[in-house]
């Protein structure tokens, strides 16, 4: 499964973009989350409080509780802050 | 109705007056535009830049998804929404919002429902490079940007 990261999210994680082997059992967003901060310490930063991070699974918004069963490329970036 | 829906994601400035004549040219029923441009401030000389990032292809669709609710929510005859990304100096533009319609109610109100979604849902973060040349860090988001998009729902 293709990951990308954004702003801070991306800074912390060190890297824009991965592709990671999801483990069975991990099968929302907010699941992903929580095995990714499980990964060492830039992820453990990047995910520290894991209602502030975003998420987005094929260019679409999603909520903490979304399946990620089927996504192409899942997103986590902080709130938005353009225009 | 159909209304002409154009949005851009780009790192080149936008010319404002050019941008309204797209949306009026060979036309007589338009009676009200409503352009809004946000512009980066200087922080009263303390701001070197502001860095833009963006998704790419997810700023483009939730543009245009902002705007083509703006399109079914309010009569209008054409909609324009244009964000840049990349390094933007204080005075610069960052965004530009245009409606058109045939009365102003319209073209005010979907100008700023454009501007108060395209903020809390559109893809993109600011980034401060202080003029002393250190980083300012990410610019937090604002709970009143949440709100004022809350009075739409």
């Amino acid at each position: 499964m293709k990951l990308v990261y954004f702003a801070w999210v991306r800074e912390r994680v060190g890297k824009p973009e991965e592709t990671v082997d999801v483990p069975a059992g991990v099968t929302t967003v907010a699941e992903l989350a929580g095995w990714l901060a499980t990964r060492g310490e830039e992820y453990a930063y990047a995910f520290e409080n894991p209602d502030v991070v975003r998420a987005a699974i094929d260019k679409r918004h999603v909520r903490p509780d979304t399946p990620i069963a089927g996504a192409a490329e899942i997103a986590f970036f902080p709130p938005m802050t353009g225009g | 109705m159909d209304c002409p829906v154009t949005v851009r994601v780009q790192a080149e400035d936008f010319d404002l007056a050019a941008e309204v004549a797209a949306l009026t040219r060979g036309r007589t029923d338009v009676g009200a535009v409503v352009t809004f441009a946000g512009l980066c401030r200087g922080e009263a000389g303390t701001l070197a830049a502001l860095e833009l990032e963006h998704y790419p292809g997810m700023a483009e669709e939730e543009m245009g998804r902002v705007a083509r609710q703006a399109a079914e929510r309010w009569p209008l005859q054409g909609v324009t929404a244009i964000h840049r990304h990349g390094r933007i100096a204080p005075g610069e533009n960052i965004v530009l919002v245009v409606t058109a319609s045939a009365h102003r109610a319209a073209a005010f109100a979907a100008a700023e429902f454009l501007m108060d979604y395209l903020k809390t849902e559109a893809p993109f973060w600011k980034k401060e490079h202080r003029a002393d040349g250190t980083s300012g860090g990410w610019v937090e988001a604002k709970e009143a940007d949440d709100r004022a998009k809350e009075r739409w729902t």
